[in-house]
């Protein structure tokens, strides 16, 4: 894939902003190119039932469910040839590293990196933070540095942070966002600084679905040398993400919200800054050559993955991106950004609710609070008709704040919802008003 | 949605419209506040302790759902005139009401009352924690803890 001009890049971005069509048909958003009874028949899942009641399954920000494709090959993966990966010098070890080596080399292609040595296995993207700001935080930050993180980040991107920080005497500096949930980029560049160390970003807001001007924040950072963190993990199941274009620091996701499984995370970062950072956990895997004076550390990624790693979880996650790689991410991405217009449409028909996070780039996340109902009865009430929503602070209790609200209802899209889902949605919140009056 | 009036009775709306001792507490020597991550809820009871451990009067305030505020509600209309020691027993027979154990295995039992239009929590696991954050305020609220309690 030829990276894309700054241009197209641009234009991307603005195309997601949400225009809502004065009419839209309720009824499956399915075309030709798109066969929606085609991808749901993928997830077994989908046709379960709950209390009576078709499962909609709306929580997909939270977690994503998993098609056969990635069920079957974590499932042959075990029953086949499983075996520990790397040191083996049987045939089912050898097996093994071939496909858990090309789940990296997928990630590396899906991320459109340099290298597949850029691709380190985590336990998920919380992880690959905490591994940043461990390793490269640890050495890099000293007393009076500044990170900046925007105030719309996930706890997973303040946290660790602000651990490194206490430890090291820096401070942690939030760029603003405004009444529609999108971040305030002149505020952002003021804070850029002499004492900026690095800014860590969420490409999109799990709580809001506010799309994050990303490329603009990095050719900014990089005006002043800074580097800057990305936190992917609600972006990369819904955009085409390219690393090179993007010209990003480090990008980190989790699998499970990629349709792959749970425990299996990624961290990109550019070789040359993995290169300079000193290893976080020590153990086998990690190591050249161990002796009780010294130990000589491995090249990379194997110098940040200690352990026996999630085998089958860099096979499934392989499997997920050959999934959505086939469906197409620009096809996946006009898909939920449909519903999401549709959704906003419907939503706004309802008298006493308010959208939270109004963002004009927005990706497939409808934030709401109904007033004095709260989250969570809305969300006892939905599931009770097979509706499966998240409810409550989302980790993000800053941008909550922000609002002034503890928690919010949130319906998140995945690439097998429709426009039935939505009217189910609609017709579930209605009947919670309508018992709550 | 039926079945759902088990766990949302009318009682229930009724304390979550009009909370009852919903203020702060003039006079008040015990004060603990609750916090519930699981949805950013936060609420502080009040209590008024005679030095015969008579609670004379009790109250609380800060936002939740239904479930939390009208337990809440309701808690506070029963300890008043109880002691610390039928206030223990309360929560104790409570916690088992909500979490779908056998009630009349505590002894001695206590008379739950109005406390009963609860127990549609048992059905719900993940709500459990939303009907028993102010009773576990209060006990720390009894045992006079500066520090903040979480359901957590």
């Amino acid at each position: 894939m030829a990276p894309k001009s700054q241009a197209a890049r641009s234009r991307e971005t603005k195309s997601r902003a949400i225009q809502i069509a004065p009419k839209i048909a309720p009824g499956d958003n399915s075309t030709a190119a798109y066969d929606l009874a085609k991808i749901r028949a993928d997830f077994p899942i989908l046709s379960q039932k709950v209390y009576g009641h078709p499962l909609v399954y709306l929580d997909n920000g939270a977690s994503a469910q998993k098609p056969k494709p990635v069920i079957d090959a974590m499932s042959e993966a075990y029953e086949t040839y499983y075996s520990n990966v790397h040191r083996g010098v049987h045939w089912t070890s050898q097996r093994s590293t071939e496909a858990f080596e090309g789940g990296r080399a997928k990630v590396a292609r899906f991320l459109n990196a340099a290298s597949d040595n850029e691709i380190v296995f985590t336990r998920g993207a919380t992880e690959a933070i905490n591994l940043v700001a461990h390793s490269w935080g640890r050495k890099n930050l000293k007393a009076g540095d500044e990170v900046i993180l925007s105030h719309m980040e996930h706890h997973s991107n303040i946290v660790p942070w602000q651990m490194v920080a206490e430890e090291k005497g820096a401070r942690i500096r939030v760029a603003p966002v405004n009444d529609r949930g999108e971040l305030i980029f002149e505020e952002y560049l003021k804070l850029l600084g002499p004492r900026t160390r690095l800014v860590g970003v969420g490409h999109v807001s799990n709580a809001l679905g506010t799309i994050n001007p990303v490329r603009e924040m990095i050719e900014a950072a990089h005006g002043k040398g800074i580097p800057v963190l990305v936190d992917g993990a609600q972006a990369a199941p819904h955009m085409t993400l390219d690393m090179q274009a993007l010209d990003c620091d480090f990008y980190v996701f989790s699998s499970h919200k990629l349709y792959g499984p749970t425990g299996t995370g990624v961290l990109y970062g550019k070789e040359s800054l993995l290169e300079a950072m000193p290893p976080w956990h020590g153990g086998g895997e990690m190591i050249k050559y161990v002796t009780f004076e010294k130990t000589l550390y491995n090249d990379l990624p194997a110098k940040f993955e200690a352990g026996t790693p999630h085998i089958a979880g860099g096979i499934g996650l392989g499997a997920a991106i050959d999934y959505v790689t086939q469906i197409g991410l620009e096809a996946i991405g006009a898909h939920e950004h449909d519903l999401l217009a549709y959704a906003t449409q419907r939503a706004a028909e309802i008298s006493g609710l308010r959208i939270i996070g109004t963002a004009r780039a927005k990706s497939g996340i409808l934030s709401f609070d109904l007033g004095r109902i709260h989250p969570h009865d809305i969300g006892t009430m939905l599931d009770h008709q097979g509706i499966a929503i998240r409810t409550g602070h989302h980790c993000a209790m800053p941008v909550m704040q922000h609002y002034g609200v503890p928690a919010t209802a949130r319906a998140s899209f995945a690439l097998y919802n429709t426009r039935t889902d939505v009217d189910a949605l609609m017709v579930g919140i209605r009947k919670v008003i309508e018992v709550f009056r | 949605m039926d079945e759902l009036r088990d766990l949302y009775q009318e009682v229930i709306f009724d304390h979550n419209r009009q909370p009852r001792n919903f203020h702060k507490l003039p006079g008040a020597n015990r004060h603990a506040e609750g916090f519930n991550p699981l949805c950013g809820d936060q609420l502080s009871v009040y209590l008024k302790v005679s030095d015969q451990d008579v609670i004379e009067d009790v109250s609380f305030e800060g936002r939740g759902c239904a479930i939390s505020t009208a337990s809440a509600s309701i808690m506070t209309e029963t300890l008043r005139g109880k002691t610390v020691q039928q206030a223990g027993t309360l929560f104790e027979n409570f916690h088992r009401l909500v979490t779908g154990q056998d009630v009349d295995a505590v002894a001695p039992a206590a008379d739950l009352g109005k406390l009963h239009v609860l127990t549609g929590v048992r059905d719900y696991p993940a709500r459990v924690k939303c009907a028993t954050l102010a009773w576990h305020t209060l006990q720390a609220a009894l045992k006079n803890a500066a520090t903040t309690v979480s359901t957590e």
